[in-house]
């Protein structure tokens, strides 16, 4: 799925690098534990969150993500955005709730991703 | 005998905005030596654990990521209050973290789990009111 056709489903602003609109996602996974993010490994996925603090946008950046999703109009600080904009991540805010939004992506096409064993 | 690179690293304690910092660096600099994309990634995620873990429970510490030819090795080395129950540490879902912490993304009690999950090898060496040692290896070949 293009992220744009994300920022249309959840109806979402662009916090950050717009011009990267066209990239393709293969992926999703919407929580607010970090860690549970983390045990998550797919190429080119999008993180839907409610959470806010640069861990956020770090984890991102580990897991080689595209597009952070922020939901319930949160939004993220300054300090956020510059590391997004350094690390080629598009940010999306929505009004829609976590359930909501993971909801639309995913009766859209967007599907998760499973879990590697330890 | 093959040649080496060894990155050394100083993780801040005080400052959980900043954790992750360390493995950000390493990222870069596993780019710019060509290393695999996937294994770059498992490589940043376990340092990336384990750099929280040492902000959140240690007060910080020092690592350092080896790259040679056979491997990359992350030796994340504390002088915090050291792991009581290292086998209970493993588990998922186990965690001594703060409410604080939780509100924060982290204290899942997947850290740990995620560190072994990611790597070939997690040899944990702790003493209570000592400090602690983790190497994880990931191979290269």
């Amino acid at each position: 799925m293009k992220i744009v056709t994300i920022k249309e489903l959840l109806e979402a602003d662009v916090v950050c690098n717009g011009e990267m609109l066209g990239e393709e996602v293969y992926s999703a996974c919407g929580s607010d534990m970090m860690s549970d993010v983390l045990a998550y490994v797919k190429d080119q996925a999008v993180l839907l969150t409610g959470l806010v603090n640069s861990q956020v946008i770090r984890t991102a950046v580990m897991m080689d993500m595209r597009c952070i999703v922020f939901v319930r109009s949160k939004v993220p600080t300054p300090e956020m955005v510059r590391l997004a904009e350094e690390s080629g991540l598009v940010v999306l805010t929505t009004k829609k709730r976590m359930y909501e939004a993971c909801g639309i992506l995913y009766s859209n096409g967007l599907v998760g991703n499973k879990v590697k064993n330890v | 005998m093959s040649e080496s690179v060894t990155f050394r690293f100083e993780v801040d304690g005080s400052d959980f905005t900043s954790a992750g910092q360390a493995s950000v660096l390493v990222k870069k600099h596993l780019r710019q030596l060509g290393i695999d994309p996937e294994i770059i990634r498992r490589v940043s995620i376990a340092m990336y654990e384990g750099e929280i873990n040492m902000v959140i429970h240690a007060g910080g510490g020092e690592a350092f990521v080896t790259v040679s030819e056979e491997d990359i090795t992350i030796l994340l080395s504390d002088k915090g209050p050291g792991i009581a129950d290292i086998d209970k540490a493993m588990q998922e879902g186990y965690s001594t973290a703060t409410d604080n912490v939780r509100s924060l993304g982290f204290g899942a009690g997947m850290g740990l789990p995620n560190m072994k999950r990611y790597t070939d090898s997690m040899d944990i060496k702790s003493e209570v009111g000592v400090g602690t040692d983790i190497t994880m290896k990931v191979n290269l070949i």
